[in-house]
């Protein structure tokens, strides 16, 4: 459906974004995750129309909307401060669109009613909307993104103004909106664990580039490098050399690992990698391989599991564990070898 | 290649921008070299050694005199008001508030004709001491007097004191005056060391702008002042339209421009500076209540003076209005006056039947026509200058500064230049009918501008990104999303460029056709001749003018917009 190819776009003489190309599917939700400043408002301000990139294009079945004006894109946007109409009611703001359709009164009220009652406001309907809640107005956003039917829906940050408490309660009900609306979105944040909950599909970007497009589960079980691992909260991470291929085995400063799991691409024996060792990694089974002294720093209980953090070496690590282990005690551990991942080590 | 399309697709909204530039090009600029340029011929022709030296020196002399005894006089009166403004609660301190709004807009020709109804010799206090004392002639001289121009200039100037140093004074935090007494200062120290320092450049932009406003006074000079004195401004408009001499008017004016030029560029520069101030306060938190006899009785006396500087100019021109004094029983004094509306009648006949007299009530429709149109092209080229400077482009840094400039300008300079650049063959002024609205519309524009462009910066952008992604055109997201929200504020502005464009006197003398008379040049004509009948009537014209300036006011205050305070 939507397909954008290589674009590029500079903002005040720096370039912002370096050649970036993705597709969406039909009634697919994407995530573009990446830190403020990674590019991704400004992406979707290129596919909505309102800004133009230096160079590449953005295409809807096949059709170059480059000479096609904002208005003319039938694509929703959702901001992040919602930009409610300040000088009109609730109504008023989702009939917004439809009647920039031109639609007759009976058939805008009708589905102005309808997408209300989708997000729960139609009790709210006559309000100013300086009187809303935070809450309430993102829900007033969502309808009027909604209400003209878009082709296209895409979200800029939409929870990032709410407190942590009203957002998870939102982040499922938008999740489920938008999967029954079957309108292909794009939903740009900077939260991983939202990024998890809503998309279909991630698109990690990083200085001006995409760095990995895959669904939640593959890139969490296989980030694609360092930087994904650590932005997804993978943050056990320790330079290596590969000592051996066949059995797989890798030198680092705090000992030397065996792994059971795959090599990364174009890797030789002696070349640098990164190993992940993956949270549910530790076993306190007197296991024979990969076996290290640690010395327990801390442990907090999170309510079915223990999270552990403790030094091999002179470098630290966190681990989920299904006992507590008493802080300040120096054991034996091991770690599992096919709980770790090498990943490409950076240029 | 790429950048060249880029470059085209934004050439409506250059050309569109361009407008307000090339406005302020042709009947700004233009005039205005006209003016240099004529002064630069007059020095070094014959010209100016054919005139003696005190043509020019005694009218900028003056000038300078009375701006400053004006300026002071005006600080000395305005000081403890600002302050009680700024620092209290009190009963009537909104009255006072809106009245101080008055003088504010109100047409300069009102306030003279006003000044002329309490103090003149047709005056309430001549009228009356004469019916007391049986006196055939008034006793108060004091109009053609310099103590009539002082006056009318603190009148005006006070309330733009008041404003601009009590406005800054209450935003002062009353803490950092209690931190510094903490820390051991006494009052006056404090005074010294903390609030002078802050309201330095409050005190210092108001003190600039009432100077501005004293020198380049030109109504109140020309009708209160008389004929024995002469500023810059009267000068110029008795060489340019008396004597028919515009190389000494040129030079005249050329100097006067060099002083008002500097004088706005350094008012916009400390308005600038003023800018980095500290974190506002809400002047209510700040002020306090009145308690004990001292702060009562200083407040009863400052507000007193307040209400008779403000209301009484204004109160005597409304009766005066209805006064008809009757000069052929020749009785002096009040005796034989009674209350009529004759003069408002006699607005509707045409008595003189020559060619120059037309019935007064036509002033009255050529002034509204007049501000219609000054309406129209103010808020249209004020709204696109707003918007280039709101763009924050280079385009709108350039255009900032020069947009104040008018404001600083005299309107007797604009008007001569008027004259030097549309008045040659083959034009003639009389031929371009909108010059009077033009005029009007660059005194006007400055104001528009300062009242929009704060609130169009304030839309944010992405209102209009979300209405054009629901599929609003640009031209539907400018009436759906920005005129609404814009929408007091372009009341306000239009409400603010009408009331100019009523009470422009200084470029409408020299603009106007003869047969083409506003409101304020048929008063002016009515109070330059002799006659009860004619004084009457200026009267009542005075009236009607201020009562449609004041129901301006009234409704700007109503639409409470920010920022109008500060120009």
């Amino acid at each position: 459906m939507l397909s954008v190819k290589s674009l590029y776009k500079e903002y005040e003489n720096q370039p912002l974004l370096e050649g970036v190309s993705f597709d969406i599917q039909k009634g697919e939700t994407i995530c573009l995750l990446g830190r403020s400043g990674s590019g991704k408002s400004t992406l979707l301000r290129i596919i909505a129309g309102i800004e133009a990139p230096e160079s590449g294009d953005v295409y809807w079945n096949n059709q170059n909307l480059k000479d096609i004006p904002v208005h003319k894109r039938q694509f929703g946007f959702m901001f992040q401060d919602y930009a409610l109409f300040p000088h009109k009611n609730v109504f008023e703001n989702v009939a917004f669109g439809l009647k920039m359709q031109n639609l007759p009164f009976d058939l805008i009220e009708e589905k102005v009613n309808l997408v209300l009652d989708k997000v729960k406001m139609q009790k709210f309907r006559h309000r100013q909307v300086a009187d809303l809640s935070g809450g309430e107005k993102q829900r007033v956003a969502l309808a009027r993104a909604l209400a003209p039917e878009p082709r296209l829906l895409m979200l800029d940050e939409p929870l990032g103004a709410l407190d942590r408490n009203l957002r998870e309660q939102l982040m499922d009900e938008l999740r489920l909106l938008l999967h029954e609306s079957n309108i292909p979105a794009i939903y740009v944040t900077h939260d991983q664990e939202e990024a998890f909950t809503i998309g279909d599909r991630l698109v990690l970007l990083n200085e001006g580039r995409i760095i990995q497009n895959a669904t939640p589960e593959d890139v969490y079980q296989n980030p694609k490098n360092a930087w994904v691992a650590k932005f997804i909260g993978l943050s056990n991470l320790l330079e290596g050399v590969i000592q051996s291929i066949q059995p797989l085995r890798v030198i680092t400063k705090s000992g030397d690992f065996s792994i059971q799991t795959g090599l990364p691409k174009n890797v030789k024996l002696g070349d640098p990698v990164i190993l992940l060792l993956r949270p549910d990694a530790l076993t306190l089974n007197d296991e024979k391989m990969n076996q290290f002294q640690a010395h327990i720093l801390d442990d907090v209980f999170l309510g079915n599991q223990w999270r552990v953090k403790l030094r091999m070496g002179d470098m630290e690590f966190s681990f989920l564990v299904d006992e507590p282990i008493s802080i300040g005690s120096i054991i034996k551990i091991s770690i599992d070898p096919k709980r770790i991942n090498l990943l490409q080590a950076e240029k | 290649m790429k950048q060249a399309l880029k470059y085209i697709r934004t050439i409506p909204a250059i050309l569109l921008w361009s407008l307000p530039f090339a406005f302020m090009l042709i009947f700004y600029f233009q005039p205005l070299l006209a003016n240099f340029r004529v002064a630069w011929q007059a020095t070094t022709s014959e010209v100016l050694a054919s005139i003696p030296y005190k043509v020019i020196t005694q009218p900028l002399f003056f000038t300078i005199w009375q701006a400053s005894l004006s300026t002071l006089l005006t600080i000395i009166v305005g000081i403890s008001p600002a302050y009680l403004m700024a620092k209290y609660r009190f009963f009537g301190k909104s009255f006072i508030r809106l009245l101080t709004t008055i003088p504010f807009i109100m047409p300069t020709v009102v306030v003279a004709a006003g000044f002329n109804a309490l103090l003149g010799p047709k005056g309430w206090f001549n009228l009356l001491l004469q019916t007391i004392f049986s006196l055939d002639n008034p006793p108060i001289q004091i109009l053609n007097s310099l103590g009539a121009i002082l006056f009318a200039h603190v009148f005006y100037n006070s309330t733009v004191f008041i404003r601009v140093v009590g406005g800054a004074w209450s935003q002062l935090d009353p803490k950092i005056g209690f931190a510094a007494r903490t820390l051991g200062a006494s009052p006056v120290r404090v005074w010294q060391k903390i609030t002078f320092p802050l309201l330095k450049p409050a005190l210092l932009s108001a003190i600039l702008l009432i100077f501005l406003f004293n020198f380049t006074s030109f109504a109140v000079i020309l009708l209160l002042g008389g004929p024995k004195f002469s500023t810059m401004e009267v000068e110029i408009y008795i060489q340019a339209l008396h004597m028919l001499n515009l190389p000494v008017a040129g030079l005249l004016s050329g100097i006067q421009l060099l002083f008002t030029l500097v004088l706005t560029i350094l008012y916009s520069r400390i308005i600038k500076t003023k800018s980095v101030a500290l974190t506002p306060r809400d002047p209510e938190e700040v002020a306090k209540s009145i308690t004990g006899w001292k702060q009562r009785s200083f407040l009863i006396g400052t507000m007193s003076y307040l209400v008779v500087l403000f209301a009484a100019p204004l109160f005597s021109l409304v009766l005066r209005s209805f006064l008809l004094t009757d000069t052929n029983r020749n009785v002096e004094g009040l005796a034989g006056n009674r209350f009529s509306l004759v003069y408002y009648q006699e607005l509707f006949l045409n008595r003189r039947e020559s060619l120059f007299y037309v019935p007064p009530i036509d002033a009255i429709l050529n002034s509204l026509y007049f501000g219609l149109i000054t309406v129209g092209i103010a808020l249209f080229l004020g709204f696109l200058a707003a918007s280039v400077i709101s763009s924050r482009s280079s385009w709108g840094k350039l255009l900032d500064p020069i947009l104040i400039l008018p404001l600083g300008t005299s309107a007797v300079t604009l008007g001569l230049g008027f004259i030097l650049v549309f008045n040659s063959p083959p034009l003639d002024v009389r031929s371009i009918p909108l010059l009077v609205p033009i005029a009007h519309s660059l005194v006007a524009m400055p104001f528009v501008v300062r009242i929009l462009q704060p609130i169009i910066a304030s839309i944010p952008r992405e209102l209009k990104y979300s209405a054009m992604v629901l599929g609003a055109s640009p031209w539907r997201t400018f009436w759906q999303v920005e005129f609404p929200i814009l929408f007091r504020a372009i009341i306000s502005a239009a409400l603010f460029s009408f009331t100019i464009s009523l009470g422009e006197f200084g470029a409408t003398t020299f603009l106007a056709r003869s047969e083409q008379p506003t409101i304020p040049i048929a008063i002016y004509r009515y109070l330059s001749q002799p006659g009860g009948l004619n004084y009457g009537q200026a009267m009542a014209m005075s009236t009607i003018l201020m009562i449609i300036c004041a129901l301006s006011i009234f409704l700007i205050e109503r639409l409470k917009l920010p920022n109008i305070k500060e120009f």
